[in-house]
C-alpha cells in the first residue's frame, strides 16, 4: 500500500468485525475475513453457508441461473415455474442489454413468463399448468427456444421440469424445451445457479449446430453479460482487431450462436465464476482451450488482445491488436491524466460478485487509488486464491447436491486446437491458459479480504478505513451513501457504463471522479449544525414574537 | 419496438402469465413491518426471496431497506427451517438489536409446513427473545394472493400480537394504513393533525423510507409505530380501515380481541374518496371540519373545473393494486375522464364486485379484469384493439408507453426509475391535486408536442 497513507492495522480491525458476534459465529466468520499475503496466499473460508440471521449480500440459485446465465440470451422464453415473484423480481433487473438486427427478430428480453403457481398446483402439483403454460408459449410465440426454471416448491412438491419439458419437446418438434432444476435453496448462493446454468446450456444447446463459423480468429466470449453494453464494447473492439465472436455466453447472445459455439478455436473468459465449468466442459469435449482474460481496464484490455493475438500465434492479427491498442489508448490517456490528480491517494473497498471484485481493482489502478478491502459475494476459493488450490477445495454437503456432468470428448468433433506441447509454450509466455491466478495476488500486502460480507461488517469497515468510495450492489447503495461515502453499484452500474475496454475505461474514470469529487458529500451539514453557528443565537434584534 | 410479440389478437391463456400486474406475498410483509419503529423484518426461506425483496422495495425507495434472512439450503428445506430461524433470532438480536422481529414465511417455508407460531414460541422458550423485545410473525404464502395480500396479514399480524385492551378506553382513533406511499401517511397525518383528531396510525412508514441525509446511516430510523402505540389501539374508540383488502383485515383482527369498532374505506386518492374520508373522520370524532380542509378542497374542484376542457372524455388504460384501482378510477369518472382497460393481478372477488359497481354504474363498457392472467400483456392487447389517450401504472408501463406512444403516469408499486413518490402523496384534497397536475401535464404536453405549427397555443 502506499506509503504516504496511515491504514489501520489489519489484524485489529478483523477482530473489531467479529467482536460483536455469537462466539460460534465470530468463529465461522473470521475464517473468512483474511489479511491479505500476495506471497504466500492465505485461506479463506468462501462458499460456504450464511449464518442465518446475517444480513447478507447473497441471492439464491434461481437468481444465478435464470437471473445471470440464461437470462441475457434474447431468444429463448424464460418459463418460471413457481409462484409469480421469482419472476417478477428477476424481469429485466440486470440491464442485459441486447441488440437485434432487425424488428422481426425475436427478443423476449423485456417480457416475463411465469406458471404463477397457485396453492392447488403446491397441493395437487404443477406439471399439468406447467405443460399447459408451455404450449401457450409455443402457440403465441414459436420460440426456438423454451426454458423452465424450477424456483423453491417446485423441488418440494417434486414436479419434474425436465419430462414436462421433454414431452413438449418431443409435441413439438421444431422447439427446444428443457429445464433448469435451480430451486432457490440449492447451494449457499447464486453461484450453485451458474453451475447449474452451465449444466443445462451444455447439454441442451452447445453442439447443435455443426455448420462450420466462419472467420480466421474466431472465439466464444464466456462469463460476459452485457450489462451496460459492456459486450457491445467488446465486440466493438473484436471488429476493429479482426476476431470473429462465434458466440457470447450470453450478453447479446442468441440461441443458435450457443448451438454453434463449439465451432469456436478459443475460449476467453470474463467471469470466472460463473462459466468455468463450460470451459472446463467445452475443452473435454471439443478440444476448445479455455484462456482467462480481462477487458475491465484499458490496459487490461491491451494485454487481453495481446494475449489472444498470442494465442492465434498470428503475425498479422499481432500487428493488428498493436495498431488497434496505439490508435485506442491515446484517447484514454488524455482523459486519465486529465482526471488523476483529482483520484490519486484515494481508497477503494470492492464487495460485489464472483469475479467483479478482482478485475474493477484493474480500474480503480488506473485512477491512482487503492483498493485497501476487497471481497467476494458468492465466490469460491480459487477465485480468491487461484485455481492451484482446486485440489485441496473440500465437497461439502451443499456442493455435493449439485450436478457435475461427466464429459467426455466427443468422438467426432473433438479436436484439440492446440497440442500439449504448444500450450506449454503459450503458459510460459504467461497466457492463463485453462488457469486463473485469482484476486490476492493481485491486492497489497495487509490489505483485507472479506468473503461474503455483512452488512454489519461493512458498517464497520466504512467506519474504520472511511474509504473514498464503496462498490457493491442495490441493496448496499443507500446504506453507504447515508454514512457519505459514494456507492458505485458494479451490478448494475447505477444505470450507467459500459465500462468494458478502452471507452467503457473512460466512463469509469469519469464517474469515478464525479463520484468522489461530487460537492454534495460537504453539503450534508446545515450550516446551523457546523462547528461555531449562530443556531438559535440572537444578532441583538428583538424577534421574541417568532417564537410566541 | 420493446414489446414486439405481443398480438393484438386476444387468445385466452390458463397456464401463462406474461408480464405480471402483481408480485409475492413476502414483498408486501417486508415493506408493512418497515412501518413498525425498531422492527427488523425477517424472511422466513431461502436467501434469493429476502435479497429480491430488499432490491425491489430500494430501488422504488432509494433508500436502506434492511432485513434478514433464514438462510435455507437443501438441509433446512427437507428436515424443516426450525433450526435456522432459531438461529437466526440469536443473531439478530445479538447483532442488529432490534426491538422487534418481524417473520414472514416463503413458499419455501409454507410448503414446507414450518409452523411460525410454534418456532417462535419455542424461541420464546428457549430464552432467545431478550427482555422486552418481540418476535411476531405472518404467514404469507406467495401462491395465494398477491404481495397487497402479504402486506395484509403482516398488518393483521401487527395487530392481533400488539393490540391489548386495557378496559380504559383512550380518546384515539387506529387508522390502519392500507398500501400506501410514506408520502401518504404524512399526509394522513397531517390531515387528522388539521382535523384536530387524535390517531394510531399503522403502519407508518413516514420517516423510515424518506428518511434525511445526515451523514449517518441509522439503523432503525425514528419514524414507525411504536410498540406503545400498537399496544394501545385495543383500548382506541375506532378504527377506521383504509383499503378494504390490505387494511380492513387487521381492523377486523382488532375488532376480534379487543372489541373496537371499525369501519372500512377507500384510501383517500380522488375528491369523493376524500370527502368520505374526511367525512367519516368528522363524524367518528366529533369534530368540525375546519375550513382549512374545505378551502383546500375548493382549490382542488376549482383546478378540475378550470381545466376540465382537457380532461374529457380521455380515455386511460391503468394496472395496478385494488386499494389504489378503486378510488384512482371513481377519480378519473369524477374528472370526466374515461377509465378504458383496467386489470390487476391481485384476485378476489369483493375487489372484482366494487369494481363492477362502481363501472356498471358509470362507465358500463370499460374492459376489466383481475386475477389470473389479469397482467400487462392483457392489457397491452387491449390497448392494441382500443386506444387510449394515458396510462397510469407502475414503472413497467413505461414499455407498453414507448411502444404504443402514449403518455404514461407513473403510479402504484413499484415505481423503479423515477423520484417523488416516496415525497409527494397521491392522497387527500393536495395529493389529489398533485395527481391532477399530472395528469394535465402528461396530456397538454403531447398536445403540444403532436400539435401543428399553426396550431400550436401559448396559452392553454
Amino acid at each position: 500500500m502506499e506509503a504516504n497513507k496511515i491504514y489501520p492495522d489489519p489484524s485489529k480491525v478483523r477482530e473489531e468485525l467479529i467482536q460483536r458476534y455469537p462466539s460460534k459465529v465470530a468463529k465461522k466468520r473470521a475464517k473468512s475475513i483474511i489479511v491479505n499475503d500476495p506471497e504466500i496466499i492465505p485461506e479463506v473460508q468462501a462458499n460456504v453457508r450464511t449464518v442465518p440471521g446475517i444480513i447478507t449480500q447473497r441471492g439464491c440459485s434461481y437468481a444465478g441461473c435464470k437471473g445471470v446465465v440464461l437470462g441475457p440470451t434474447r431468444d429463448i422464453v424464460n418459463i418460471v415455474h413457481g409462484p409469480i415473484g421469482c419472476s417478477f423480481y428477476a424481469w429485466l433487473t440486470r440491464r442485459n442489454q441486447t441488440r437485434t438486427e432487425s424488428l422481426m427478430d425475436a427478443n423476449y428480453i423485456p417480457y416475463c413468463f411465469s406458471t404463477d403457481m397457485q396453492e392447488e398446483n403446491v397441493v395437487f402439483g404443477g406439471e399439468k399448468k406447467l405443460k399447459v403454460a408451455i404450449q401457450e408459449a409455443y402457440d403465441l410465440f414459436h420460440p426456438k427456444s423454451i426454458a423452465i426454471f424450477s424456483t423453491c416448491p417446485v423441488g418440494l412438491i417434486g414436479d419434474d421440469v425436465h419430462a414436462a419439458s421433454k414431452e413438449m419437446r418431443e409435441k413439438f418438434g421444431d422447439c427446444n424445451v428443457f429445464g433448469f432444476s435451480c430451486e432457490g435453496y440449492r447451494g449457499v448462493s447464486q453461484s450453485a445457479g451458474h453451475h447449474i446454468a452451465n449444466n443445462g446450456v451444455f447439454k441442451h444447446m452447445v453442439g447443435r449446430n455443426n455448420t462450420p463459423s466462419e472467420g480466421k480468429f474466431k472465439l466464444n466470449l464466456l462469463g460476459e453479460y452485457n450489462i451496460g453494453g459492456d459486450a457491445f464494447e467488446i465486440e466493438r473492439i473484436f471488429d476493429k482487431v479482426g476476431i470473429t465472436l462465434v458466440s457470447s455466453f450470453s450478453g447479446n447472445s442468441t440461441v443458435s450462436q450457443i448451438e454453434n459455439s463449439h465451432t469456436a478455436d478459443l475460449n476467453v473468459i470474463l467471469c470466472h465464476r460463473s462459466i468455468n465449468y463450460m470451459g472446463d466442459m467445452m475443452e473435454t469435449k471439443y478440444g476448445i482451450p479455455w484462456m482467462k482474460v480481462n477487458f475491465v481496464g484499458a490496459e487490461s484490455t491491451a494485454k487481453s488482445l495481446r494475449k489472444i493475438a498470442e494465442y492465434f500465434g498470428d503475425e498479422g492479427l499481432k500487428a493488428k491488436v498493436e495498431e488497434v491498442i496505439a490508435e485506442e489508448m491515446p484517447k484514454v490517456k488524455a482523459i486519465i491524466e486529465e482526471i488523476l490528480p483529482r483520484t490519486t491517494g484515494k481508497t477503494a473497498m470492492l464487495f460485489v460478485g464472483g469475479s467483479r471484485a478482482h478485475h474493477y481493482q484493474d480500474l480503480f489502478s488506473e485512477l491512482g487509488m487503492t483498493t485497501v478491502a476487497a471481497g467476494y459475494e458468492f465466490a469460491h476459493r480459487d477465485d480468491y486464491e487461484g485455481r492451484d488450490v482446486l485440489p485441496k477445495i473440500k465437497v461439502d454437503a451443499d456442493s455435493k447436491n449439485i450436478e457435475e456432468l461427466k464429459v467426455l470428448p466427443d468422438p467426432e468433433l473433438y479436436n484439440p486446437r492446440k497440442t500439449e506441447a504448444e500450450l506449454e509454450a503459450l503458459k510460459e509466455k504467461g497466457l492463463e491458459i485453462n488457469g486463473y491466478s485469482g484476486m490476492m495476488k493481485q491486492m497489497t500486502k495487509k490489505s483485507l479480504v472479506v468473503d461474503d460480507l455483512s452488512h454489519y461488517e461493512s458498517e464497520k469497515l466504512i467506519e474504520i478505513y472511511k474509504p473514498d468510495i464503496f462498490c457493491a450492489g442495490i441493496k448496499e447503495k443507500y446504506v453507504v451513501q447515508k454514512m457519505g461515502i459514494p456507492l458505485k453499484q458494479l451490478h448494475s452500474y447505477d444505470y450507467g457504463g459500459p465500462y468494458t475496454g478502452f471507452e467503457g475505461a473512460v466512463n469509469f474514470y469519469k464517474d469515478i471522479d464525479r463520484m468522489v469529487n461530487n460537492p454534495v458529500w460537504k453539503l450534508i451539514k446545515a450550516p446551523w449544525q457546523k462547528a461555531g453557528a449562530t443556531n438559535g443565537k440572537s444578532k441583538g434584534l428583538k424577534a421574541s414574537y417568532v417564537t410566541q | 419496438m420493446l414489446l414486439r410479440h405481443t398480438s393484438k389478437e386476444v387468445k385466452e391463456r390458463e397456464g401463462l402469465t406474461i408480464n405480471p400486474a402483481k408480485t409475492c406475498q413476502p414483498i408486501g410483509a417486508m415493506y408493512a413491518a418497515l412501518g413498525i419503529h425498531g422492527c427488523l423484518p425477517h424472511s422466513h426461506g431461502s436467501q434469493g426471496c429476502c435479497s429480491y425483496h430488499r432490491s425491489t422495495l430500494t430501488r422504488h425507495y432509494k433508500e436502506p431497506v434492511m432485513a434478514a434472512t433464514s438462510s435455507f439450503t437443501e438441509g433446512a428445506s427437507v428436515f424443516g427451517g426450525q433450526a435456522n430461524l432459531l438461529a437466526a433470532i440469536e443473531t439478530i438480536f445479538s447483532v442488529y438489536e432490534p426491538d422487534i422481529i418481524a417473520v414472514h414465511s416463503t413458499c419455501l417455508s409454507e410448503t414446507i409446513g414450518d409452523d411460525l407460531q410454534q418456532i417462535t414460541r419455542k424461541a420464546r422458550d428457549d430464552g432467545k427473545i431478550p427482555e422486552g423485545k418481540h418476535v411476531i410473525f405472518a404467514s404469507t404464502p406467495s401462491f395465494i394472493g398477491s404481495h397487497v395480500t402479504g402486506y395484509s396479514n403482516m398488518l393483521t399480524g401487527i395487530a392481533e400480537q400488539f393490540a391489548v385492551s386495557t378496559g380504559v378506553k383512550k380518546n384515539q382513533i387506529n387508522i390502519v394504513a392500507g398500501w400506501m406511499e410514506p408520502s401518504d401517511m404524512r399526509e394522513i397525518k397531517l390531515l387528522s393533525k388539521k382535523l384536530c383528531v387524535k390517531i394510531v396510525l399503522f403502519p407508518d412508514t413516514s420517516d423510515v423510507l424518506d428518511a434525511p441525509q445526515s451523514g449517518k446511516h441509522v439503523f432503525y430510523p425514528k419514524g414507525g409505530t411504536t410498540v406503545a402505540e400498537l399496544q394501545s389501539t385495543g383500548d382506541s374508540i375506532y378504527s377506521l380501515a383504509l383499503g378494504p383488502i390490505s387494511a380492513e383485515p387487521a381492523a377486523i383482527a382488532l375488532e376480534k380481541k379487543c372489541k373496537v369498532s371499525f369501519e372500512t374505506l377507500d384510501i383517500p386518492i380522488g375528491l369523493t374518496a376524500t370527502d368520505r374520508f374526511i367525512m367519516t373522520m368528522s363524524e367518528v370524532a366529533n369534530v368540525n371540519v375546519p375550513d382549512e380542509i374545505t378551502e383546500e378542497r375548493g382549490r382542488l374542484v376549482d383546478v378540475m373545473a378550470d381545466m376540465e376542457q382537457y380532461l374529457y372524455g380521455k380515455k386511460v388504460a391503468l394496472f395496478g393494486d385494488p386499494d389504489q384501482l378503486l378510488p384512482l378510477t371513481e377519480f378519473l369518472l369524477d374528472l370526466n375522464m374515461k377509465p378504458t382497460h383496467i386489470v390487476s393481478g391481485t384476485p378476489g372477488q369483493r375487489f372484482e364486485k366494487q369494481m363492477r359497481q362502481l363501472l356498471d354504474e358509470r362507465s358500463p363498457e370499460t374492459n376489466f379484469r383481475n386475477g389470473l392472467q389479469a397482467d400487462m400483456f392483457l392489457l397491452h392487447q387491449w390497448m392494441k384493439n382500443d386506444p387510449v389517450d394515458l396510462l397510469i401504472g407502475n414503472t413497467y408501463g413505461k414499455y407498453m408507453a414507448r411502444d404504443e406512444d402514449v403518455p404514461f403516469i407513473r403510479f402504484g408499486f413499484p415505481i423503479l426509475d423515477r423520484i417523488g413518490h416516496s415525497y409527494f402523496p397521491n392522497v387527500g384534497y393536495s395529493g389529489s391535486l398533485r395527481l391532477v397536475e399530472k395528469i394535465l401535464s402528461a396530456i397538454m404536453d403531447r398536445q403540444d408536442r403532436d400539435a401543428l405549427e399553426e396550431k400550436f397555443e401559448l396559452v392553454m
